[in-house]
This record gives C-alpha cells, structure tokens and sequence, in this order.
C-alpha cells in the first residue's frame, strides 16, 4: 500500500482548440481505491480513456509502475476498464463474456471455465448464470459480470467509468460496498470515476475532485469533507451555507453584506473570502443551550429527507439552511434559534 | 362489408370467453373462426390479401401445376406425371444450375470482401454521408441491361479500353468479353448495393464501447474483428448474403451480354423452354426446383434472423 503504481506528470489533452484537462499531476499508490469526481465536462472521462490507452496525452507522462506508458496502446497495457455502458457482449453467455480475456490468451477451454464459475461465486451468481444469455440478466447482475469479466482479466488496475450511473438508488447503494469489498479482498488498485461525492465518499481511500480539466483537491473522504480546498468543493458534496465575510478581529467576522457577525473559525490565515457552514453543522437551539454565535429566525419552509429533515430558516435579510434528524418539534411558520460552533465553518480565499 | 367498430370487438372478445355452457367442439370452432375473422386486422388486410392470392400466388401455384404436365402440353388438365423432372437429370440442365449455383456463390463471396470494408467505412468513417449513399444508389435507376452494354462497350475489342491503349501507348489488350470471369465481373458490379447496404447496417450495428472493451482485455485487430466485429455484423451479412446469391441465382443478363452465353444459367434453360423450344412444363419443371431451392435457403436463413430487431435498432 506504500509503492506508486501510477503517476501522472504534467498531463494535458486538448482536442482541437479545446483544452479537455490541463496540469494534471496525480500519483495513486498500489492498492489503492482512488476515485475521481467532477461535474459532466470536467475532463474525468478523458482523464480514464488516455489511462487506459483509448488516447494518447497532449502532453505531459503517464507512467505505471515507474514506466512511461504513453505510447502503449490499449490491448498491452495491463489494466481493464469497466465501461460506463458495460459493453458486455450480447452474442456470447455470461460464461464466454467472463471468459473473453482468457480466450484471448489462449487458455484451456477447461481452465476458463474453472475461473469463470469462480468469478460467478466471487459475485454472489450461482453457476446457473454460466450458461445464460446476457440479455436475460437484470441491471444489477450485468455490472456483476462485467466485473468478473475485467478481474478474469486479472489487470493492475481496474478502471471503472460511472458504471453504477444507470441502476435505482438501492442496488447502487449494495453494489458500492460490495466493490469496495471486493477491491480490498482482492487487493488491486481501483480507479473509479463518479459525478456523485456520495458515491465516491463510501467507497474511496483517496478522492480527487476535478473541475474543467483541472484538478482542484486530492484528499481523503475525511479532508474533502471537513476541509474542501474552495466553494466549489464544498457546494459539490450538496447544499452549504456560504456567507461572504472580512475579518473583524481574531474570533470575529463580518459579513459585507448584511453586517451579521460570526465566530472566526480557529487559526484561519484568511482574512476575508466565504465562510462556509454545512446545513448538519448548524443546530437548532433550546432555551438553555448556547454555540458560539446564535440567531433567532423564522422557519421558512421544511424539507423531510427520510431520516433527516431539512429547515429554511429566515434570519434578517439571510435564508440558512439547518438540516437535523427527523422528529424535531419545529414547523413553518415557528421562532427557532439556531447557532454553530466556531469549529464547525471553514473560511476560505477565494 | 361492415367495419366492425370497438363496441363489436368487444362484443367478440366476450363472446368468445364468456360462455357458461361448453356447446360442442365443432361449435367453438366456428364461432373462434367467425372471431378472428371479425378482427380488424384481419379486415383490413383483405384486399391485399386478394392481390397477393390472385397475383403472387395464382400464378406461383400455376407454374407448380404445368411443372407436372406431360411435356410441350398447353392445358393444365392432363393426368399428372413427373416426366419433366426426370428430362432435367437425364438432359444436361444440371449443369446450369451448377453453374447458377456456383457463380451465385463465387459472387457473394467476392461481394463480402469487397464490401466489408466500404461498408466499415460507409457506416464508421463517413457516418452514412448522404453523398456517398447516393452515388453508390444512382447506377440502380439505371436499367441493369444499359450498365452491361456500357461494360460491353468499354471492354470490347477496339472498345474504350481497347482502343484508347492502343491509340495513346500501341498496348494490344487480349480478348476481355466472352468469358467466366467477367461474367462474375458483371454479377459484383450489379449486384454490389445489395449486399453493401445490409452489410453497413449490420456494421453500424456493432457497438463501439464492444470494441474498445475488447480491445482493452489485450486482444488484436483480427481477434477484435473474429471475436466482436464479425458475430454483431453477422445479421446484415447474412441479409446481404442471401440478397446476392438469390439475385444471381435468378439472373441472366450478365452471362448473356458480358458472358455472351460461355455458360448458360440456369434463368436462361427456363426463358428458352417457354419461348423458343415452347415446352412450358418443362420451363415450370425448372422454375419450381429454382424457387424451391431459393425457399429452402431463404426460410432457413430467415428463421435464424430477428429481422425486425436488426432494423428497430439505430
């Protein structure tokens, strides 16, 4: 978990005038699940065709384990990709599809068919699904095969491109902790790329976060969750409270445009640019409960979210969001107050 | 005739499900008969149905018929007799059906390796370019007879081809008309948008991200192109396949004026029995194991083929 196995060196692509990603320097170290995240037009899907061999770099150097890959094409690097449409095979079984990338090598027809029921079971298939057509398995079950193909494959590193994009909501939820699983049970490198932090959050050792072609934070779940490097990472995991705000003194800002003041967050070096607080790190106040700054407002509107419910609250000329567990005896229309702890913002330069 | 509005189908629907009692068998029958036959469907299609019966199968059950009337007969109401056939096995017919089935068969096979790259390319590197479409389509709204004789008149002795070689650099050209190979020469050239077309839409069928996968689990060109290309293009290669052979098979121009009749095909033996030898059972005889010959083929093929998927696709 220590050794880098893939580096990326100053690596940029431009199609025509268009510049798909820029200064890209990246380096995922063996074992690892490295997921990238961006918004549609980020550059992520260019970033996992030139990893995989589908194009080449503009400029800059790929390197695998310490060797410069740029001109190897796809068929000899030793990685595989599970593609976002899965391109599984509609003319050959599960069994055959499984056991693609063995034919190709010219594996015993015996030996293959050993490895791919393994596969299947890997998989939670039973060996009935050997000698099924693709076309009769659900959502759920193609992603398995289309795994079991790409780790037949027995890659370096395995590539996913949002294979999970097009399944319902729990089926997704399942399959993320079952590749996880599997990443760690088999110890390969995944490199995953995803539009949904969410998704990336559950299942990743090492995030990095792209936005028009460049990368903007490498972390783990944790650091881009606590400590996002602008804005733009902190609004991409979901809703936040941003107030634009200069320094008053050491524990306080102000906010320019409402003259509101808030609790400086502690050994912050900014001295004026957004202060961001998450709608879970506000708490609605009882009477004898106190935060580093509290103010009194309006409920505006209420958002139930399932288990947590989500609460619009008019504050002077501001509208903060406040999201707690469900079962809260607050309605619209209801005096609350409400207040955060000075450790609970992140203020940034923008 | 009475259109039968929904209230009417409705009607037959319970009609035919909600009999308490079970009157007898003949009964049901008729009455599922007289159901079906109340269908709009089936109303609909009756007057092409009448056309089809009166012209396609009339006439088909016709040549059927005089095929098993004794020879140089011109009534159909003589007694029965399988003489016609025999006349085909014993006299020397065979060999224009060899030779039909073989030239069908040597054209397609050219025309599949032709065509397989201009089909890849029509449908990948062009994407279908209406331009490129059109002058492929054009020569067809020309009379097949006219594009032979335009053959003819560039390959003939003191023709275009000829006679410009040797005007311009005095090269005798050697006899080109008259013989097998430009016969098939013929067949590819007519014969070529029928297979091309099926072929580009069977390609333009196989997905690119099955490409690129396969591509990506280390296999070769020819492994991407026996493993992937060739079975998910299968379908429109099987269409144009059967296309070509069958068109060939029935052909005729192509070893009349380019092959001036060094072989004779067999749609040749059939227009020969019925005009100038006047022996009409015998040109039936021939017909009918011709277009046997062609069902068998056709139906079987067809029954491997989901038609109506490959062309919903795309």
């Amino acid at each position: 978990m220590s050794e880098t196995i893939l580096e990326l060196k100053g690596v940029e692509k431009y199609f025509g005038d268009f510049v798909a990603v820029e200064r890209i320097n990246l380096s995922v170290k063996d074992g690892e699940f490295f997921t990238l995240v961006g918004p549609s037009g980020s550059g992520k899907t260019t970033m996992i065709r030139m990893l995989v061999g589908m194009d080449k770099p503009s400029r800059g150097d790929i390197l695998m384990s310490g060797e410069r890959v740029n001109d190897v094409p796809a068929n000899r690097r030793p990685t595989c990709m599970v593609f976002q449409s899965l391109a599984l095979f509609p003319h050959k079984s599960v069994g055959e599809n499984i056991e693609f990338p063995l034919k190709l090598r010219g594996e015993a027809k015996h030996n293959r068919k050993t490895r791919a029921i393994e596969l299947l079971e890997q998989l939670h298939l039973s060996e009935s699904y050997y000698s099924k057509k693709v076309s009769e398995c659900s959502g759920g079950e193609r992603q398995r095969v289309a795994l079991a193909r790409a780790l037949a494959f027995d890659p370096q590193i395995l590539f996913f491109d949002e294979p999970l994009s097009a399944l319902d909501y729990r089926l997704r939820k399942t399959l993320e902790k079952e590749l996880k699983d599997i990443q760690r049970r088999t110890g390969k490198t995944f490199v995953y790329i995803t539009h949904s932090l969410e998704e990336a959050m559950v299942m990743s050792d090492r995030i990095a976060i792209m936005r028009k072609g460049r990368i903007v934070q490498v972390g783990t779940p944790d650091e881009i969750y606590n400590n996002p490097a602008n804005g733009f990472v902190a609004q991409f995991m979901g809703e936040v409270n941003e107030f634009r705000v200069s320094r008053k003194d050491s524990q306080w800002l102000e906010d320019t445009e409402t003259g509101a003041q808030y609790p400086a967050p502690p050994d912050s070096p900014v001295d004026e640019g957004v202060l961001i607080v998450r709608p879970e790190r506000i708490r609605l106040l009882s009477a004898d409960e106190k935060a580093d700054s509290t103010f009194e407002g309006v409920v505006e509107h209420q958002y139930v979210l399932g288990s947590r419910v989500q609460y619009q609250v008019r504050v002077k000329e501001r509208a903060l969001l406040v999201e707690t567990m469900i079962g809260q005896p607050f309605g619209v229309g209801d005096s609350v107050s409400l207040g955060w702890d000075a450790d609970q913002s992140v203020l940034m330069s923008e | 005739m009475n259109a039968p509005g929904p209230s009417s189908l409705t009607q037959a629907r319970i009609d035919d499900t909600g009999d308490a009692g079970t009157p007898p068998a003949r009964e049901r029958g008729l009455k599922a008969l007289s159901t079906w036959a109340r269908q709009p469907g089936f109303l609909l299609s009756l007057p092409a149905l009448a056309v089809f019966i009166a012209g396609f199968i009339g006439p088909l059950a016709l040549v059927v018929l005089y095929s098993v009337m004794p020879a140089r007969s011109f009534g159909v109401d003589n007694l029965p007799t399988l003489e016609n056939f025999v006349t085909i096995f014993q006299d020397s017919y065979y060999l224009s059906f060899a030779w039909s089935i073989g030239l069908a068969l040597a054209t397609t096979v050219i025309l599949m390796l032709i065509c397989w790259p201009v089909a890849y390319g029509l449908s990948r590197v062009f994407r279908r370019s209406m331009i490129l479409t059109l002058l492929l389509v054009l020569p067809l709204f020309v009379s097949e007879n006219v594009r032979l004789f335009g053959w003819v008149l560039t390959l003939l002795n003191h023709g275009i081809l000829d006679g410009s070689l040797r005007t311009l650099f005095g090269w005798e050209v050697p006899e080109l008309l008259y013989n097998v190979p430009v016969t098939i020469l013929g067949m590819v050239y007519v014969y070529l948008p029928f297979m091309l077309f099926p072929m580009a839409l069977g390609v333009s069928m196989i997905p690119e991200s099955c490409r690129e996968a396969a591509f990506d689990m280390g296999a070769t060109r020819s492994q991407v192109f026996r493993e992937v290309e060739i079975p998910l293009a299968m379908p429109g290669i099987l269409i144009g396949a059967l296309l070509t052979f069958v068109l060939v098979l029935g052909s005729i121009s192509e070893a009349k004026i380019l092959g001036g009749q060094s072989v004779i095909m067999i749609a040749h033996d059939i227009e020969t029995a019925f005009t100038y030898a006047q022996n009409w059972p015998l040109g039936s005889a021939l017909s009918t194991l011709l277009i046997l010959l062609t069902g068998v083929l056709v139906i079987g093929l067809l029954s491997k083929l989901n038609l109506d998927k490959l062309l919903s696709r795309k």
